[in-house]
């Protein structure tokens, strides 16, 4: 028995926590049962889990990053609903402690990066004319490896216990020491896996981007969103081979004993805070970059203009980029850097603001004289103007070393990057998603029901975060379970708990759309439905398999909009064969394998994990010795599909 | 030899190829981030992580590094010639050459096998302090990546001697070769930095 004990949870006696091990248990049969049923595994094996194609794996790509994003809402709502009243005994504290590390690092590996490069896969071949992206196998084992790091990561709620060291997860405290249970090992894993298939999104982006645009489309002309894929893969590349060391020492560290951060024999526990954050910066430019690409698509085609101030959108762009790698000691001005670091750190932080700044005067400028129309995608750019700028001016209050002796590790900061994450990247993937749906399932979402969601999340939002800021700099600090009645956090504690449930409001009201939207919505919605302006528009709804019929010819930033009123002639020459990559689960399986190996890894038991690594290296093998040219299109199965959409494109 | 756009050499010779090569090189440059990763924690332990474990000076070693230092570069020279063996189409000569680097890169790995357990011997393990620590993750990150490119070279070669020479084995022996380059160039850094340096 002593073997079975590692994997029990460590001791609370919890009955919501063997509730929920029950659902999980029935949702999966339920899922497994419907499945075989409906005799769908076939049809599931063959189009989706074997998928190389972009638009199938961005698909997929979103919606696990729209289950994260309920797992981790649930972890908010029970925070709020902890913290809603003084003294409160529904979560203990070590389970608020595994609470809020999941929720922080389930919404921003999970779900935000899911997210954003769900959109990157769907939008940028599209966007530049592509048939597919560089590498459409490697892009197939980017997603499994990311689903399989998300999958282990979830696996630790029943197994084993999860991670309580927050999503900074900072030694000493992640330590053996502190965090006994293996809930650390699985952030150590989890991200590790999914990591290295970020960090092969990245690599297949900047190769996808750098040559496969349709002729003539300059990199000055491509479409903003594109521009922010570009950008964002590079710091992809450059910042997660930090955070794969850094989460290698840490697994030394807990599993072989070594002494990268601990506090004896030559260990330094800063130095994780220090690495962690150098790619913890980036990242926070690699979720936004991508959202403002979004907001930039969808402010311009709303205001029916030209985006304003184009190179300085890309200029400012990489200027932040640059600065990303140069701020992140601005996480912790208050552990004894010293007052010329901090200076200096406080000072490239403020300079952030300009560039970011420059980009919202563009977007405002794009709507001066512009004929708005207030569609739901619209309503959310616009949310994210003012909200987006208080949270970047509560930012610059923070980048003040001397002040953030007050703020640090409260309430306030809390609020402050809630309040740039939620409009900033949270916002942008709605309205994306709600932009681009006819693209990706042919028909439009609800705009009555959207815009009931809209208003309850942006409500809902201003009445959680808000609260938080006057609470932080009345001294609440963040991470604590509970509070006394006299410290006088309660009424706003209340009010954030109900801005809370609005929320979960919005995002059941936006799952309701979706249905209503499948039973009702109109299925005759044209290939260009927001009469758009760049490349993605130019072809069919739902896009066929092989992207453009015909390869664009691009010669201008709005390609589609001047082949609609300025005459451009996008498609000279005629459809010929296409060349397309083929099916294969070698991804899956790979990844399979990868899950079982973090698991095993998790918990020491060595003959696991040498069986599972033996399986990746077959995988690796066979893929060498693979052959596969994949297959062509013929010229007249093309025609035939592009006569069914109403001739070609 | 000269390239030009209309006579590419094989490993060059379709799109796929290109796309791969180009796809490495921005791979290689996602490593040179974790080594710098690497040297930047080791420079960072190696004066205040030292505990009360060994410093560097006291257990270096000159020979077996010089040894190392040698083979490695010259598994760099000889996997040149295998490249240039095999845009001149000589396929023995190539395959002869990345033989011998295949095997500079095992004796490389024997020394520093040797090494470790050299470490190991005097009490400068994984677990004695911050920088005995970082010292043995970095060489042994280097390690590993040699151990892996053993392994990735010999189905190269099979391939080869299956398939012969043509764009799609061509284009993997390049690859590789620029692989094998890399950990090359990381090599330079770890005995100038860790090993030259410590040993002042």
């Amino acid at each position: 028995m002593d073997f079975l004990d590692r994997f029990s949870i460590p001791p609370h006696d919890d009955p919501m926590l063997y509730a929920s091990i029950v659902a999980i248990g029935l949702v999966s049969i339920a899922i497994v049962f419907g499945v075989t049923y409906f005799k769908k595994w076939g049809y599931l094996w063959n189009n989706w889990l074997t998928t190389v194609d972009h638009k199938r794996i961005g698909i997929m790509y979103i919606i696990s990053a729209l289950l994260m994003l309920f797992r981790g809402g649930a972890d908010a709502v029970m925070m709020r609903l902890q913290t809603a009243v003084p003294d409160n005994s529904f979560l203990d504290a070590q389970h608020y402690n595994e609470v809020f590390t999941t929720h922080g690092v389930v919404m921003i590996f999970f779900m935000a990066m899911a997210f954003i490069i769900g959109m990157m896969n769907f939008v940028v071949p599209l966007q530049i004319g592509a048939r597919d992206v560089a590498f459409p196998r490697l892009n197939a084992l980017s997603f499994w490896l990311y689903f399989a790091g998300a999958m282990l990561f979830n696996v630790s709620f029943v197994v084993g216990g999860s991670p309580d060291a927050g999503w900074t997860n900072y030694y000493p405290l992640a330590g053996t020491e502190f965090s006994e249970h293996v809930g650390v090992n699985y952030y150590n894993w989890a991200l590790q896996i999914s990591g290295i298939g970020t960090l092969m999104t990245g690599i297949n982006f900047i190769a996808t981007i750098m040559k496969m645009r349709a002729p003539g489309m300059k990199l000055m002309k491509m479409p903003m969103f594109t521009w922010s894929a570009l950008i964002t893969n590079l710091i992809i590349v450059f910042a997660f081979p930090v955070l794969t060391i850094a989460l290698l020492m840490g697994t030394l560290d807990r599993q072989f004993f070594t002494n990268f951060f601990t506090t004896g024999d030559g260990g330094m526990d800063m130095m994780w805070a220090n690495l962690f954050w150098v790619w913890g910066h980036p990242e926070v430019y690699i979720l936004v970059l991508p959202a403002f690409g979004i907001y930039s698509q969808i402010i311009a085609t709303f205001s029916q203009r030209n985006l304003y101030g184009y190179k300085s959108m890309v200029a400012s762009m990489v200027i932040i980029s640059l600065l990303s790698f140069m701020v992140w000691v601005h996480h912790f001005f208050t552990m004894g850097q010293g007052a010329v670091a901090n200076s200096i750190f406080s000072i490239t932080t403020m300079a952030i603001a300009v560039p970011t700044g420059i980009k919202i005067f563009n977007w405002l400028l794009t709507m001066w004289r512009g004929k708005i129309r207030f569609t739901t995608p619209m309503m959310y750019s616009v949310a994210f103007i003012p909200l987006f700028t208080i949270g970047g001016v509560t930012g610059v209050m923070l980048a003040m070393a001397s002040a953030d002796y007050q703020y640090h590790n409260t309430m306030f900061l809390v609020a402050h990057f809630h309040n740039v994450i939620i409009p900033g990247v949270v916002f942008a993937m709605i309205a994306g998603l709600i932009y681009y749906w006819p693209k990706m399932f042919g028909f439009m979402l609800n705009e009555r029901i959207g815009k009931w969601a809209f208003w309850n999340i942006v409500i809902g939002f201003c009445l959680s975060f808000f609260p938080m800021y006057i609470t932080g700099l009345n001294g609440q600090a963040r991470r604590m379970y509970t509070y006394s009645e006299a410290s006088g956090f309660g009424p706003l504690s209340m009010v954030s708990f109900f801005g809370a449930l609005l929320l979960a409001v919005g995002f059941v009201i936006i799952v309701y759309n979706v249905y209503y939207s499948f039973r009702y919505a109109p299925r005759n919605v044209g290939d260009d439905p927001w009469n758009a302006r760049s490349l993605e528009w130019a072809t069919h709804n739902p896009v066929p398999e092989y992207n453009f019929a015909i390869t664009p010819n691009v010669d201008s930033e709005e390609a589609f909009w001047d082949y609609k009123k300025n005459g451009h002639d996008l498609f000279k020459g005629e459809i010929k064969d296409i060349h397309m990559p083929n099916n294969s689960g070698w991804s899956i399986i790979l990844a399979g394998f990868f899950f079982v190996f973090g698991f095993f890894f998790v918990f020491h038991v060595w003959v696991g994990v040498i069986i599972a690594f033996l399986g990746i290296i077959g995988c690796l093998i066979y893929r060498s010795f693979e052959k596969d040219d994949g297959h062509h299109i013929h010229k007249e199965e093309i025609e035939e599909t592009e006569n069914k959409f109403g001739g070609a494109k | 030899m000269k390239l030009d756009s209309q006579n590419l050499p094989l490993e060059y010779s379709t799109e796929t190829n290109k796309m791969n090569i180009l796809g490495f090189w921005i791979f290689l440059s996602a490593e040179i981030m974790l080594f710098a990763t690497l040297f930047t924690s080791y420079f960072v332990y190696v004066d205040r992580g030292v505990g009360s474990g060994p410093a560097g000076a006291e257990i270096f070693e000159l020979p077996p590094v010089l040894i190392e230092t040698f083979l490695l570069l010259t598994s760099s020279f000889t996997i040149g010639l295998a490249v240039h063996a095999m845009r001149i189409g000589r396929v023995k000569a190539m395959i002869g050459f990345m033989v011998v680097t295949l095997l500079l890169g095992a004796g490389f790995l024997s020394v520093e096998i040797y090494e470790f357990i050299h470490f190991y011997h005097i009490g400068a393990t994984l677990q004695t302090s911050g920088f005995t620590a970082t010292l043995l993750t970095t060489l042994g990150t280097h390690g590993a990546h040699v151990t892996f490119g053993l392994f990735w070279g010999i189905m190269i070669i099979v391939q080869v001697l299956r398939g012969g020479l043509n764009a799609r084995t061509a284009n993997k022996s390049f690859i590789f070769s620029l692989y094998w380059h890399f950990l090359d160039v990381m090599w330079i850094f770890i005995f100038s930095f860790i090993y030259l340096k410590g040993m002042m």
